[in-house]
């Protein structure tokens, strides 16, 4: 009996190999690429007619015209061949330290704006570091400093992340969150108050 | 916490249910070989393979025919990985991986833990990927699977002394359960954005005109085998917390469900099986109870937030427009609520797929999924491996009670004697020890302490996370820990070995003796295992030899890291 078993080992283990390695995600793609083509490929969102990023993999935005995402551990920021968080625990003195440099630094950036207690999605860390997303408080807060360098009406940037805000999926699902590329692709179509350039 | 949070973890609780009766019938009729719609396909394999489809074996060659067939598939990973600059699908021109790497890799994914001290976008090709990982996701889940098969065939049935054939079991879950499942699951979270493609990675020039370079590949195939096969290896890094993976709180919602689907529907199938529906249903309810206290401890201490962080100006109290408690290593998109949910439901079984970095959470936050792991992934627990697990808890609970009343215990009908309490006993002893000893260890060797991220109790609860997790063939972590060195790669490689074959022995061992005897008929004086106080003693056994074997390290990690983090500590 037993010397028999090494047979069907060594065969199963190629045939199902073959089955669910192979023909299994190949048949996914072939179907993902006919029906789903835009997402099977990364949701890709152009601007003047090129590729600009994707919908769902946040991006760097450091410019005081737009608004910023989250902090991000993925590499030297939003390297998205590079995901992940900062790991660093509770007690640790390091996020501590970390999350009262980005509190400082949010402060500035938002003309003083800040009074109060910061969003606390606003100086934390995504688990992928490449969360594409900020919280509706968090992008609030920035409105002030977007419409000032844009010269812009601040109700009219307001009215922008509003609209860009989603609710929650189906109504009830996960949080609400402004998108930020979408916001600052909004953002640079929008018609501006006055004809000077956006300063960059 | 907010009445959404509880909301969506009521749809939550509600999807599952739902599902149980449906799939476990399912399930049943997979097993017992009635569905046959792949006939054809299967005699061929059966044919290429020599396989006698008609022969019932011993618990002894069913042993034998598990451990060679997960023997020649991690040799094959191994290889594949070491080879793995030499074969196609690598646009990146990803080179081999290292000696112990492709260890830990292949032992890791051969017993369905999962573990990665690899980064997946730089480490990994498309061939490995799709030709090693995501078979092994499907292969160590059909065997996970089948286990818990031959187990409750040696429960119910009478004198046979016979457990099944595990090649038949093997080749039937994975045409019958996991293909068709996965490839739903795979196309429903592509429409909400999850790649798949065989594309080179993607440089585009962002709005700034940076240069961000997109990784992409075929993740929407293996990731639903990751969820559906409570596997959990991530195709990224940072596994279902990255966009790629799981963009959208619906795929969320669709992947936590797809982890608990198989788990909770072999609880009805058991049932049917035993012909004993309530028992089925007594076993649901006891998983049920233990998950809805994990979900609730995690969701009040991730929502209560961090004092540390608070008094550092960030605002932990949510609103509508504010996510509000501990949100380092968590996403926008999901929020407090499905962080911890996500959190409860992968550690609970043996998935370890994460939403968020569970190193990042609050101390007691974070101690649930080790509490979870450390209970022997029993509440719902592993495909498969949940079932016999909580199998072996039942053994025991019987065994206990009826030394309180005096009797000989039996279940099911079946005396519970020596031999079986001495199998069951094995596979408790044989996971606490691996833990307890290997994390000591590490604890107190130059090699283990280098690895750590954390100072102060929290690099503890690292090291003890990362032997619990590979013990229980789990593979979430407290990620900060640098796992990719030799005294790491080495031992928790062998870790999840122990893990999986030196429990699946005795668990074999405990069907084929159970298959042996006789079934007695029910008398006044046997112990009935359908009422709600046989779910308390359940749950009772399960926290006494769970939580108290494990008590003392905990409470030198994240018990006393909780009193120093309210204390304002930091280290």
């Amino acid at each position: 009996m037993r010397h028999t078993q090494l047979r069907p080992a060594i065969v199963l283990t190629l045939l199902l190999c073959v089955i669910t390695g192979f023909i299994y995600p190949g048949v996914v793609t072939v179907l993902a690429q006919l029906f789903f083509r835009r997402q099977a490929n990364g949701s890709l969102v152009s601007a003047a007619g090129h590729a600009v990023g994707s919908a769902l993999i946040g991006q760097r935005f450091t410019r005081p015209g737009y608004f910023h995402s989250r902090p991000s551990a993925a590499g030297a920021g939003y390297d998205a061949t590079l995901s992940g968080g900062t790991n660093l625990g509770p007690t640790s003195a390091k996020l501590a330290d970390t999350l009262i440099a980005h509190a400082v630094d949010t402060v500035v950036k938002n003309d003083g704006a800040m009074k109060g207690k910061i969003p606390s999605d606003m100086v934390t860390s995504s688990g992928s570091g490449l969360d594409p997303d900020i919280s509706p408080a968090n992008a609030r807060l920035q409105v002030a400093r977007v419409a000032r360098v844009r010269g812009m009406d601040s109700s009219a940037v307001r009215a922008l992340v509003d609209r860009y805000t989603e609710g929650r999926q189906l109504g009830v699902l996960g949080d609400a969150r402004v998108n930020v590329l979408r916001l600052n692709l909004a953002l640079d179509s929008a018609p501006r108050a006055t004809s000077t350039p956006v300063p960059r | 916490m907010t009445g959404n949070g509880w909301l969506q973890i009521a749809i939550f609780c509600t999807a599952v249910l739902l599902i149980t009766k449906p799939l476990g019938v399912y399930a049943l009729r997979v097993y017992d070989g009635s569905m046959a719609w792949l006939r054809p396909v299967e005699r061929i394999i059966y044919r290429a393979s020599g396989v006698d489809a008609g022969d019932d074996q011993h618990w002894t060659d069913y042993a034998i025919s598990r451990l060679i067939f997960s023997g020649a598939t991690m040799l094959l990973t191994y290889a594949a990985l070491r080879l793995q600059q030499a074969l196609p699908f690598n646009p990146q021109g990803m080179p081999a991986v290292t000696g112990r790497q492709a260890f830990e890799t292949a032992a890791s994914f051969t017993t369905n833990t999962n573990w990665q001290s690899y980064s997946g976008e730089t480490t990994m090709s498309y061939f490995s990927q799709m030709t090693q990982l995501t078979f092994h996701n499907f292969a160590s889940a059909a065997t996970g699977i089948a286990l818990a098969m031959a187990l409750i065939r040696g429960v119910v049935r009478r004198s046979a002394g016979r457990l099944g054939n595990f090649w038949v079991d093997l080749v039937r879950g994975t045409l019958y359960l996991l293909l068709p499942l996965s490839v739903m699951l795979a196309l429903l979270v592509v429409q909400q954005g999850v790649i798949q493609n065989v594309s080179h990675y993607l440089a585009i020039t962002t709005v700034e005109g940076a240069r961000q370079v997109l990784a992409m590949g075929p993740v929407a195939s293996q990731e639903a085998i990751k969820e559906l096969g409570t596997n959990g290896g991530g195709f990224f890094n940072a596994n279902s917390a990255h966009p790629f993976e799981n963009p959208t709180p619906w795929t969320n919602l669709l992947e936590m469900v797809a982890i608990f689907a198989i788990p909770s529907a072999l609880t009805y199938t058991y049932g049917r099986m035993a012909r004993n529906q309530r028992h089925g249903w007594a076993i649901w309810s006891a998983m049920f109870i233990l998950f809805l206290v994990g979900v609730t401890t995690v969701y009040r201490a991730e929502s209560h937030g961090n004092p540390i962080h608070a008094a550092r100006g960030v605002d932990v109290a949510a609103s509508a427009a504010n996510p509000g408690g501990n949100m380092e290593g968590k996403e926008v998109r999901f929020g407090i609520v499905n962080s911890a949910l996500f959190a409860t439901v992968t550690t609970a079984t043996s998935c370890g797929a994460v939403n968020s970095m569970h190193d990042s959470f609050t101390p007691v936050g974070g101690m649930v999924p080790i509490i979870n792991m450390q209970l022997g992934e029993v509440v719902f627990g592993g495909v498969g491996a949940g079932m016999y697990g909580m199998i072996v808890m039942i053994i025991l609970t019987v065994f206990i009670a009826g030394l309180m009343v005096g009797r000989t215990p039996e279940y099911l009908g079946k005396k519970i004697q020596a031999r079986e309490v001495q199998m069951a006993m094995l596979y408790v002893l044989v996971f606490a020890g691996e833990i307890l000893v290997l994390s000591a260890i590490a604890a107190v060797t130059p090699a283990g302490l280098k690895g750590l991220n954390n100072a102060g109790p929290h690099g503890l609860s690292e090291t003890l996370y990362a032997f619990t997790s590979t013990a229980a063939n789990n593979g979430s972590a407290f990620a900060g820990l640098t796992g990719s060195t030799y005294f790491y790669n080495t031992l928790l490689g062998l870790n999840t070995l122990i893990g999986r074959f030196a429990m699946h022995v005795p668990m074999l061992a405990l069907a084929g003796f159970l298959a042996e005897k006789k079934i007695a008929p029910e008398s006044t004086g046997s112990f009935p295992v359908t009422s709600p106080l046989f779910v308390l003693l359940l749950i009772s056994v399960i926290l006494i030899v769970g939580a108290l074997t494990f008590f003392p390290a905990l409470s030198l990690g994240p018990i006393v890291e909780h009193f120093l983090m309210d204390a304002g500590r930091v280290f």
